[in-house]
Order: C-alpha cells, then structure tokens, then sequence
C-alpha cells in the first residue's frame, strides 16, 4: 500500500518536472535560435540539413582534391559516409576515405537525393562583424554612461526623498505619498510634449541631459522601495543617534544607509536594467544623433537596416544580452527580493 | 511640556519638508506643470519647428481626434482590443508558473524561478527580434517545430504568417510579452507562498479537489496581487510601443494592426511634430487610463480579498 502511494507521488513528480521541462525549453526558443542563428552563415541559414546547429558540408582530401561526404546506401543494406569523387545526374563514383586502396565504387542514382555528411561549422567571425557594423564599443559606453549616471542620480535622491516619507510627521504626508504613487501610473506621454518643449529651448535635446538630469530628483518606484525598507529599521537607532547629537541627514547617511544597502541595491539594478532597455526616451530626446545612441536604439536601427542579414543581426542581438544576463546571474538574490517588496505590499 | 512638543512637531515638519524636496520639486516641475501645459497646448496648433506661429485653436484638435481623424479612433479600439489578449495571456501563463514552481512536487524550483525569469533580462529590443527570427515562415524554427509535433504542412509556403497576418499578429506580440512576464510571476509567487496553509489543509479534510481549492482558496487569496498586477499591465500596455514600433517602424503594418495609441502619438508628436495634436492624443491615454483605473478601484470591494485588517 504504501509503496504504491509512494510510486505513484514518484511518477507525479516526474510528470510534473517533465512537463515543466517542455514548456521551459518552448518558453526559450527564441533564445536558442538567435544564439544558434548568430554563428551560421548565409548558406546555412537556408540549408535544410543544417536546422539547429551551424553545419556544413563536410569534405576529405583525397587524390588531392577536396571531396564531399554523402552517406551512400550499400547492398547489404547499410549505409556508408563516402566521398564523391565523379558526380553525375544519373550514378556517382565514389572512393572510400577509410580504405583509400579499395576500388572506387559506382552508384547507380541522383546524388542530391543523398544525405551529405555535415560537420559542426560555428562561423564566430559574424560576431566580429556585428561588432564593427554597429560600432558597438560607442553603443556600449553610452549604455553605461547613461545607465550609470541615471542610476547614481537616482539612489542618491531616492535615498534621501524616502527618509522623509518614513521618518517625519508633517502635514500633507499622507496625501502627497498617494500622489507618489500614482505618478507611478501615470503614462509619460501626458508630461511628455511641455517638457520636450522646454529641453528643446534651454538646447537640451540632442544630448544625455534629458535621460539624466531629472534622476537625480528621484522617482516614485525607487522611493517606495527604498521608504517601505526604511521602515523595517527600527526608529530606536535613530533616537540613539539624535541622543548622541547628530542631525537626520548624518544619521540617514551614517546610520540609516549603511543597513539599507541590499534595497539600494535591488533599487540601483532596477534602474540600471531599466535603462538599459528603455527605448522611447532616448528615441525621443537622441533622435538623429547616433553617435548618441544607447544599445536599444542602435540595435533597433540595426535590424531594421540589416533585415537581411539575419545572422549578423543575431549576433548583434546576442551581444546586447550579455551584460544584463549576466549580472543578473550573480545578483538575482537581491532582485527578487526587490520585485516582491514593490508588487506584493502596496 | 507643550513647547517642547511644539518644537519637536516644527522640527519634523521642517526636516520632512526639506526630505523630500527633490520630489516636489520633481513633482511640480516634471509631472504637475507640464500635464496643465499639455492641456493647454492641445488647444492650439504648436509646431516645434514654428513655434511663433503657434495660435490658439479651440476645440479643433479634441474634434478632430474625435470626430475626423479615423486613425485616431483606430489607434484607441486598437489599443483597447489588444490589452485584454495580451493580459489574458500573460496572466495565465505568469499563474501557472508560479502555481507550478509553488508545488511540492518540483524539485530544482530555484533553477526553474532563474530560468523562467532569464527572458525578463533580455531587452525588449532584443526580444522582439528573436521572437521575430524564429517566428519567420521561412527560417524560422517555431513553424518547422509544430509541423514535426502536428505533422501538418506549415512549413515554407505554407507557413503560419505571425507578423504578417493581421488575425494573429496580437496573439505574436503577446507571445513577445510574455518575455517580460518575470515579475509578475515572481509577485505571483510570493502571493501563493503567502497563503496560509491551514486553508488547503482544511479543504484537503474536507475533500476539496485540485480545481476547487484553485478556484476558491488560492485565486480569491491572490486577488490583491492580481489587482495591484492589473492596473500596472493595463497603464503599461496602453503605452505599448517598442516592440510594434521596432518590428514595424510605425507603419501600423499589417493592416493597422500595430497602430496603437502610443504609436500613434509618438508618430503624430515626434514625426509630424504636430504637437498640438499630439497633445490631445496623450490626455487621451492619460483619460483612458484614469477611467481603467478609477473602474478597478471602484470595483475592487466587490472582488479584491483583503486578509485581516488590512484596510
């Protein structure tokens, strides 16, 4: 009875993994195929026999001539990987690359309708071109420019905005952290046409600026974050430190930030992810200056330029993958954490 | 005594005040000023390029966003038909996995969490090409995949059109979404954790099956998760722009499909510099946007389950 029951939760299980399994791997086509695609060439991309992985054709020097595998089915039923030495329409000599003194053997049949040998093929070199084609160390420095500057604007104000929200009593508290909030929905497209206007006068646009300045008067998302951790330190050590003389902003800076240092950093990686993958505003602000561009737009661009050139396009897609996938890998902790707090207490 | 107090509640709000400044500042100067501007601007003609030329118009941008222009009225049903398909579909997918990597029955849930999350990372950018590359009818491998799971032809000639055909082409985009759907699972997730055991634990004695403790323990727990999750997707997808605009370049293609109201404002604003008109079109997003939203919060004590004394 209880091996049964206990066979039975086995196979559950391993329905449950399995199925689990398959929906992961339908889930990453995508990524799959933009890795796999990033190393093919042309004629691999069209090439039936080379679906999943970058393969070629492969081919044996013999007779000093370059020849190519195809698999040849022999009389007693086997097939056998030959090199075709003589290839006509109606029969194909060819010679047997392990036993080089054996006869050369004819067969009898259209050689397209034989299946070539093929060999792994990767062609790395696309990664190269990509590399020049999208002048991708500009578009890298000014993803890191722009995503680092934002990012150091935005913790040093957020940190400071939420220590007001929650820490102090004073009148309007309560309604102006609900208007917080609702910043946080509202679509930027409402704000977006005056404040475009008065960047365009003070010369702004065309520049960083716009994408940096106003992180440095902090944001509704990063102050939640930021007020609702602050609000798990106990109000006892500000007390003691106001005891021992020192006034708020030593003790946010001395005290209060130095336990707070996983939310800033769940907080800066938001940001830090958040543009490297905004699009709209640097479209809008960096319009026409691509000496400018961050990663998204100059990728953007690319595709649609190179739309043909499927596998450079990959590799360029590949490339602009890299850095967030990475280190999200080393600091997923601290990320999940983040996104639990904003999505589940508010 | 009462002096002190005084003190201490003037030292505060002074303290308070000058806390939070940056985002007053921020606030008054980026949110509250330019939203009254932009009103303002859609009732006149504003064209950056002429911006002495600009004159007070009246009602005609609102009239003609309304009454003329077709593709405005069209950017707004598309916007508005495609939301609930793509919240549909990344809501049911974004449960499942959270229902499934909350099982006791999986093992390697840590593995599986990074694993499903991984797509989150990518750019959207980058997802939209990737997508758009292995959904191609030619070179594609999802076509070539279901031709060998079904056995039926879709492949080459006949292969399913996703970007192209305007039928499917928001069930492709909320398959792109679907890569950004990482944090809402994770939310997802921590709202099941959150579920008292002691329910299933009763339901379990009273023989309540899989479904019927899903349906009336576990959803009815997530609500707030699901209500905080459904105004963020609906705000979030009524600006959806970078995926149509970046596979479409703002064409609407195929068949206007992919002119969504964001679309249609970026191209209006910043192509045509219209910017009077442009305007009207953003109180639009930010109307509709406020109607969805007052409409959930209105709704939301008929079906949003608050544990305890949680308001």
């Amino acid at each position: 009875m209880k091996a049964g029951k206990r066979s039975r939760r086995g196979v559950k299980r391993a329905l449950v993994i399995l199925s689990v399994i398959v929906v992961l791997a339908a889930f990453l086509v995508p990524l799959i195929y933009g890795f796999a695609m990033s190393f093919k060439s042309v004629e691999q991309i069209t090439s039936s026999y080379s679906a999943v992985l970058p393969r070629s054709p492969a081919t044996i020097k013999l007779q000093g001539k370059d020849l190519e595998l195809y698999y040849v089915p022999m009389p007693d039923g086997t097939t056998k990987a030959l090199a075709a030495v003589e290839k006509t329409r109606a029969s194909t000599t060819f010679a047997d690359p392990a036993d080089a003194m054996a006869a050369p053997l004819e067969w009898k049949g259209n050689w397209r309708t034989l299946k070539p040998v093929m060999k792994l093929d990767p062609h790395e070199e696309n990664y190269s071109s990509a590399w020049n084609m999208i002048s991708f160390p500009i578009l890298l420095k000014n993803t890191f420019v722009y995503a680092f500057l934002n990012t150091i604007g935005i913790l040093l104000s957020s940190s400071f905005v939420a220590y007001g929200f929650s820490r102090f009593k004073f009148p309007g508290k309560g309604p102006l952290f609900i208007i917080v909030m609702s910043t946080m929905i509202l679509p930027s497209a409402v704000t977006l046409i005056p404040t475009y206007t008065v960047f365009q006068a003070i010369g702004w646009v065309g520049t960083w600026l716009p994408l940096i300045v106003p992180a440095f008067f902090s944001n509704a998302y990063n102050i939640f974050l930021l007020r609702q951790f602050y609000m798990s330190i106990p109000q006892e050590m500000d007390d003691a430190a106001r005891i021992d003389g020192a006034n708020p902003i030593q003790i946010l800076y001395r005290i209060i930030i130095p336990q707070a240092v996983p939310a800033l950093v769940a907080a800066g990686l938001f940001n830090f992810f958040y543009c490297w993958n905004d699009y709209f505003s640097p479209i809008v602000y960096l319009a026409g200056k691509s000496k400018l561009y961050p990663i998204s737009v100059g990728l953007g661009m690319f595709s649609g330029m190179f739309s043909t050139r499927v596998a450079l396009v990959q590799a360029a897609t590949v490339m602009s993958c890299v850095v967030p996938v990475v280190i999200f890998f080393f600091t997923q902790r601290f990320f999940m954490q983040g996104v639990v707090v904003t999505g589940v207490e508010k | 005594m009462g002096k002190r107090a005084m003190d201490l509640r003037r030292w505060e709000r002074r303290w308070g005040y000058l806390f939070i400044a940056p985002w007053l500042f921020s606030f008054v100067v980026l949110y509250l000023m330019p939203m009254i501007a932009s009103l303002g601007f859609s009732f006149t003609d504003f064209n950056p390029a002429t911006p002495d030329k600009a004159s007070f118009v009246g009602m005609a941008n609102w009239a003609r966003a309304m009454f003329q222009d077709h593709e405005a009225l069209a950017s707004v049903g598309k916007t508005l038909a495609f939301i609930p398909i793509c919240l549909a579909i990344s809501f049911i997918f974004a449960l499942a996995i959270a229902v499934v990597l909350n099982s006791r029955l999986l093992l390697g849930k840590s593995l599986f969490r990074t694993l499903f999350y991984l797509p989150t990372m990518i750019p959207v950018v980058a997802s939209a090409i990737m997508w758009l590359g292995s959904l191609n009818a030619q070179t594609g491998w999802i076509d070539q995949i279901l031709a060998a799971v079904t056995g039926l032809p879709l492949t080459g000639q006949k292969g399913i059109r996703w970007a192209d055909s305007p039928g499917l082409i928001y069930f492709t985009y909320s398959l792109i979404t679907l890569w950004g759907v990482g944090n809402t699972f994770v939310i997802f997730l921590a709202g099941l954790q959150g579920v008292p055991t002691e329910l299933y634990e009763a339901a379990e004695v009273d023989g309540a099956s899989w479904w019927r403790q899903m349906f009336r323990i576990t959803l009815p727990m997530l609500t707030p998760v699901l209500f905080f999750n459904l105004i963020i997707g609906i705000v979030g997808l009524l600006q959806y722009f970078t995926v149509p605009f970046v596979i479409n370049n703002g064409t609407g293609y195929p068949g206007g499909m992919s002119n969504f109201i964001m679309v249609y404002f970026y191209r209006q604003s910043f192509s045509y510099f219209n910017m009077g008109y442009g305007s009207v079109l953003a109180w639009m997003i930010f109307l509709i946007g406020l109607l969805f939203t007052a409409i959930l919060f209105g709704t939301q004590k008929r079906w949003v389950y608050y544990a305890g004394d949680k308001r």
